[in-house]
């Protein structure tokens, strides 16, 4: 499989890559570590008259754990998040999920930037990202700006980044409480067939406060704030789990394909966010 | 055409430089053009790990990298790992321990398991099939590959302790 013909490019700083992106509008696009890009090219599903590799780019690379907030740039990679005992330590959400991630040669180069940006369904990331409240920076021509994660998907690929926009980081509040991210899929490498990322706490034992996040389950990833909600104020109780689970079925809208058809979709999104809320609840 | 680029690689410590279209991906120019026949083409999709080999220290799958994201880069592949006469312990231990009955696979095995090892030098078989999980074998039932990666840790760690 040899995809059809571009123009490479691997500019230096990000004002190459803004350059670029100006000069060749929508025949252009960015690159990290190619892991869903490529494969694309390679059916010819992508067309990329003019590939742009960010990989000399500086500064994208960092891990960044803060008193409030956690910065990760664009080109880390999975298997960066796995190996960042720094990070594992105030987020260890972040590692329980990259882990689930494909396998070890694409977590070597898939990148956090990459997964978030691409906005396909089927990424763990952006879900994950909405479960944590995290913020995306793009900068375009104009400047940079910050979009919140769970304003960031609008359909399919489709996001809030413009096309001469470039992804370059995600900012995390440090998460709290208890966490898990768990994740049904038919063998590993495969997409989700339902996945749930939840950050609880408690006070006592009633719960304070709970996020959650499903993924592969619309065409979007989808931030449940009723699901969360049902939570709180509970001692997660069979009845409050099963409420949080409707409120979630509520709110997400699996389509039929070689992963099952809806019913059982919605059976395995069910039983997945069950074990991940009481997996967080253990460790809050 | 889109224009030809001038790359540069080290591909087991030789230097090799040529020009290629952008699109020509890295497992194409290692078999056809450097004739490096050992990483395989499997699946072609980023699933089976059969063309895998080691860019400046990681795993990487070259059918999903072009020759020209790797410029500049440091490329290990089987050939680099041992040969005929001075066999890697993995690849001993997979002669011996029957790791491979077609042996398609066998290339990306052991040279994802070099880099597995390196991390990890006394992996227990949860981890061992959790870091070769991007390597698939249609042949053994991967039963006899857990083996030889152990066994090929055991000696690997044997020899560094009579080396100290």
């Amino acid at each position: 499989m040899i995809p059809a013909e571009f123009d490479y490019y691997r500019p230096k700083d990000m004002a190459g890559v803004l350059s670029l992106l100006e000069e060749h509008g929508d025949d252009a696009r960015v690159m990290a570590g190619g892991h869903s890009l490529i494969p694309m090219m390679k059916l010819r599903m992508a067309d990329v008259p003019h590939l742009i590799d960010l990989q000399d780019v500086g500064g994208l690379s960092d891990i960044e754990v803060g008193p409030d907030a956690i910065k990760i740039g664009a080109l880390v990679t999975q298997a960066d998040i796995i190996d960042h005992a720094g990070l594992t330590n105030v987020a260890p959400i972040l590692r329980e999920a990259a882990l689930q991630i494909a396998d070890p040669q694409v977590r070597y180069m898939g990148t956090v930037g990459g997964n978030v940006a691409n906005g396909d369904p089927g990424n763990d990331m952006p879900g994950l990202m909405q479960c944590l409240d995290a913020a995306f920076t793009v900068v375009g021509a104009d400047g940079e700006r910050t979009i919140p994660a769970r304003e960031f998907y609008e359909a399919a690929y489709m996001t809030a980044r413009e096309d001469d926009e470039v992804l370059t980081g995600v900012t995390i509040p440090l998460p709290k409480g208890g966490y898990a991210y768990e994740k049904q899929k038919r063998k590993i490498g495969d997409y989700a067939t339902a996945a749930a990322a939840v950050q609880i706490t408690k006070d006592g034992g009633s719960c304070v406060s709970a996020s959650i996040a499903m993924t592969n389950l619309s065409d979007t990833p989808i931030y449940s704030e009723a699901a969360g909600a049902a939570l709180v104020g509970t001692s997660l109780d069979d009845a409050a789990l099963s409420a949080a689970v409707a409120a979630m079925l509520g709110d997400i809208d699996p389509t039929e394909d070689n992963r099952g058809p809806v019913a059982f979709k919605n059976h395995v999104a069910g039983v997945i966010l069950r074990r991940a809320i009481e997996r967080a609840w253990s460790r809050a | 055409m889109s224009k030809k680029m001038h790359i540069k690689l080290k591909v087991n410590g030789k230097d090799e430089e040529f020009l290629a279209e952008p699109r020509e991906l890295l497992i194409y120019t290692l078999r056809e053009r450097l004739n490096i026949t050992g990483p395989h083409i499997g699946c072609e999709t980023s699933h089976c790990g059969a063309c895998t080999v080691t860019i400046n220290g990681k795993s990487v799958k070259s059918c999903t990298m072009f020759a020209a994201q790797a410029d500049g880069a440091e490329i290990t592949t089987i050939e680099g790992i041992g040969g005929p006469d001075d066999l890697h312990p993995l690849q001993e231990a997979f002669k011996e321990h029957h790791g491979l009955q077609c042996g398609y696979c066998t290339p990306g095995m052991i040279t994802r398991a070099t880099k597995l090892l390196e991390e990890n030098p006394n992996p227990s078989e949860e981890e061992i099939r959790f870091g070769m999980a991007g390597n698939i074998c249609r042949c053994t039932g991967y039963q006899n590959i857990v083996k030889s990666i152990q066994a090929a840790a055991a000696e690997m760690n044997a020899a560094k302790e009579a080396a100290e």
